[in-house]
């Protein structure tokens, strides 16, 4: 069992007791909501007579269905108007925080709370979406939950769970040239495979994790979770007190310095115990892509899909299913595969910077004419500090369409969809079958600049041949 | 898709049923209901639309198709199964169209976490004795009666033990798996936590 991590330190400081049935009560320190999971939980509460506890420590915003053209409201898409305008309403009735579109803090929901500085060390932070990992990216414990647990938090502020291992990833050396956080994430899940995280919390460590910068720290979070991992997690340091210093909501004067020193005797100790512990080597990872249905199925951009007889016997039953569902034959390429939509955006890789890598990658050059490609900034900051450096600009006359804050095609609960059989390459998180809206649609999940340089080639290509 | 439903409520510790295999690791919870079936503010018609696209592929021949499973409601699985989104649409989507247990060989956690919260047992089995349930299930009908209290399950043929973690377990049997009451019992260690929690103190100009 994990001793003095800094897991163990937040979650026993937020243990309120130890339930019956042998899980424990935590105390959850921020919960965020959006329109998809929150409806339900509202008419719970509403069935059992009950109020929101602590309302001030809910923050709200809409995201999943928020359209990326046209937001006039009302929307276009009936369903999707209601969703809003229930959660206006809940918000009003419970006197939640709500960062509405055209508030200026709109945008999906885990790129909102670090950049308004909501998200901060120590604390215990749940929301019904499992990429809450993302926020374990700043030292604090974060994860996805349903809505009966959203009900739950809203309820009583707390949640009945039993505590995770931890497995520390320690990553050795330092990313090469060309080579981002989306990449050692889709390697760590590969070599690690899709469910090895279950039951598990992920400390990621290591020189590599240390010079990342945070929104990098924040894709590497993010996905935790698609390594089976619920919760992610990064022990803070000066970057991340940087990050947070003079965010909107960031403790301010002696607060601060309170705080700062709280954080630091976060950290885990130099000799806490890990249920497991993993070490690879960072300056070994290349640019990489995914090539079937799993997160986990991904390969560097000059090797080959692998051949069944290479793979494990636990991976060949979901391989056969790959290859058929991609029509990818095993043994073929995955560079020069040819794309049809490429899509930049999504709490993965819908930050600042990683717009500024692939408006680096298509400054000065043109998309394919084979390609539909749009690039849709995580949030409406994002948005903002994106036009006032001329992102949009190069994104625009590259080709690519500039669009709304949201989580649009990443799981395409608004308009942003794939049609038919298309091929995709994306720089959001899942390559599920039928995840971008099309029941037969094909994602190649890669990083910003990936995307990017796909989208000028019309073909899976390799990014490093453009940044020299 | 069954007539009438009625959620769990209470002490839950027998589901007696026919079971349904579904065969496949690392299915997701994007396959079990896809995303646009979430635009939706209640729950109540996610049963028929459990499966959807998977549905539509097999053209009739999905398990949740097929005329032998329509009154099943014990569900087998491999590994991995529900990895994914934390949407507990997928499985309110399952528990609408009859399921009310899950038997397999591993669960991704959040899936596993919303199945508690709903009621809905999921138990585990080594690979090879699940392969032998789904294989049986190939040619005739498999009727489960499942004792929670014992964890052990009883079929003509079959007499086995069944896997599943002790708290859940104790949940389902005290009832406490609908956590909101019990959680409110420590509403006074719920309010000295919040009050003794560093950050709250350095965040005024959050409060």
């Amino acid at each position: 069992m994990s001793q003095d991590t800094l897991f163990d330190k937040v979650w026993d400081l937020h243990k309120v007791s130890s339930l019956p049935g042998g899980s424990d009560q935590i105390f959850i320190g921020l919960h965020l909501i959006h329109e998809v999971t929150s409806p339900q939980a509202f008419g719970a509460l509403k069935d059992k007579k009950l109020k929101v506890k602590f309302p001030d420590r809910t923050v709200a915003t809409v995201d999943h269905i928020v359209p990326t053209d046209n937001q006039s409201r009302p929307f276009k898409d009936n369903l999707a108007e209601q969703m809003i305008e229930t959660l206006e309403k809940n918000c009003l009735e419970h006197k939640i925080r709500f960062f509405n579109i055209g508030s200026g803090n709109q945008g999906i929901v885990h790129v909102v709370a670090p950049e308004l500085g909501l998200t901060q060390p120590g604390m215990t932070i749940a929301c019904g979406d499992s990429h809450t990992s993302t926020h374990g990216a700043f030292g604090s414990i974060a994860f996805g939950i349903g809505t009966s647990q959203v009900r739950d938090v809203l309820a009583t502020q707390t949640l009945a769970m039993n505590k995770l291992k931890v497995r520390q990833i320690w990553c050795d050396n330092k990313l090469s040239k060309g080579v981002y956080a989306k990449d050692l994430v889709l390697h760590i899940i590969n070599k690690l495979g899709v469910k090895a995280g279950v039951g598990f919390a992920y400390e990621f460590a290591g020189p590599a994790i240390h010079e990342l910068s945070m929104e990098e720290r924040m894709t590497i979070c993010n996905m935790s979770i698609e390594g089976g991992a619920r919760c992610g997690y990064i022990n803070p340091d000066e970057k991340t007190f940087s990050y947070i210093k003079n965010k909107l909501y960031a403790p301010k004067n002696e607060h601060w310095d309170k705080a700062l020193r709280w954080w630091e005797s976060l950290k885990s100790d130099d000799n806490s115990i890990y249920d497991d512990v993993i070490k690879l080597d960072a300056s070994k990872v290349e640019p990489t892509v995914t090539w079937g249905i799993t997160p986990g199925q991904s390969i560097s951009i000059n090797q080959q899909i692998p051949l069944l007889d290479d793979l494990s016997p636990n991976d060949k039953l979901v391989a056969e299913e790959a290859y058929e569902y991609m029509s990818f034959k095993p043994g073929q390429l995955i560079k020069d595969t040819p794309v049809d939509v490429c899509f930049i955006g999504s709490c993965t890789n819908g930050r600042i910077s990683d717009l500024r890598v692939a408006a680096k990658v298509l400054k000065g050059k043109k998309i394919s004419k084979n390609v539909k490609a749009f690039a849709v900034p995580g949030s409406e900051k994002v948005a903002t500090e994106a036009k006032q450096e001329g992102i949009d600009q190069i994104f625009k006359e590259s080709g690519f369409q500039w669009r709304e804050p949201g989580c649009s095609m990443c799981l395409a609960m608004n308009s942003d969809k794939l049609i038919g059989n298309q091929v995709s390459a994306s720089s959001s998180n899942r390559n599920f079958k039928g995840r971008q809206g099309s029941p037969s649609g094909r994602t190649l999940l890669m990083s910003p600049a990936m995307v990017a340089a796909a989208a000028i080639n019309g073909k899976v290509s390799d990014v490093r041949e453009f940044i020299n | 898709m069954k007539s009438e439903f009625t959620p769990p409520i209470g002490k839950i510790s027998n589901m007696n049923g026919q079971c349904i295999s579904l065969i496949g690791n690392d299915i997701d919870t994007d396959r079990i209901i896809p995303a646009r079936f979430l635009k939706c503010v209640n729950f109540d018609s996610l049963g028929e639309s459990v499966f959807e696209d998977d549905r539509k592929t097999l053209k009739g021949k999905h398990p949740f198709d097929l005329e032998k499973n329509k009154n099943a409601s014990i569900l087998l699985v491999n590994s991995n199964f529900g990895c994914g989104s934390s949407r507990e649409h997928a499985p309110q989507a399952l528990m609408r169209w009859g399921i009310k247990a899950i038997i397999g060989e591993s669960f991704a956690d959040i899936f596993y976490s919303n199945c508690i919260a709903i009621g809905i047992p999921c138990f585990t089995l080594p690979k090879k004795s699940i392969q032998e349930l789904q294989k049986y299930t190939d040619n005739q009908s498999l009727f489960l009666e499942i004792d929670l209290k014992n964890s052990s399950a009883e079929s003509k043929d079959f007499n086995f033990n069944l896997e599943i973690k002790e708290s859940s377990r104790k949940m389902f049997l005290t009832g406490e798996w609908d956590a909101t009451s019990t959680l409110l019992d420590n509403k006074n260690l719920i309010e000295n936590k919040f009050n003794q929690l560093p950050y709250i103190k350095f965040n005024t100009n959050f409060l």
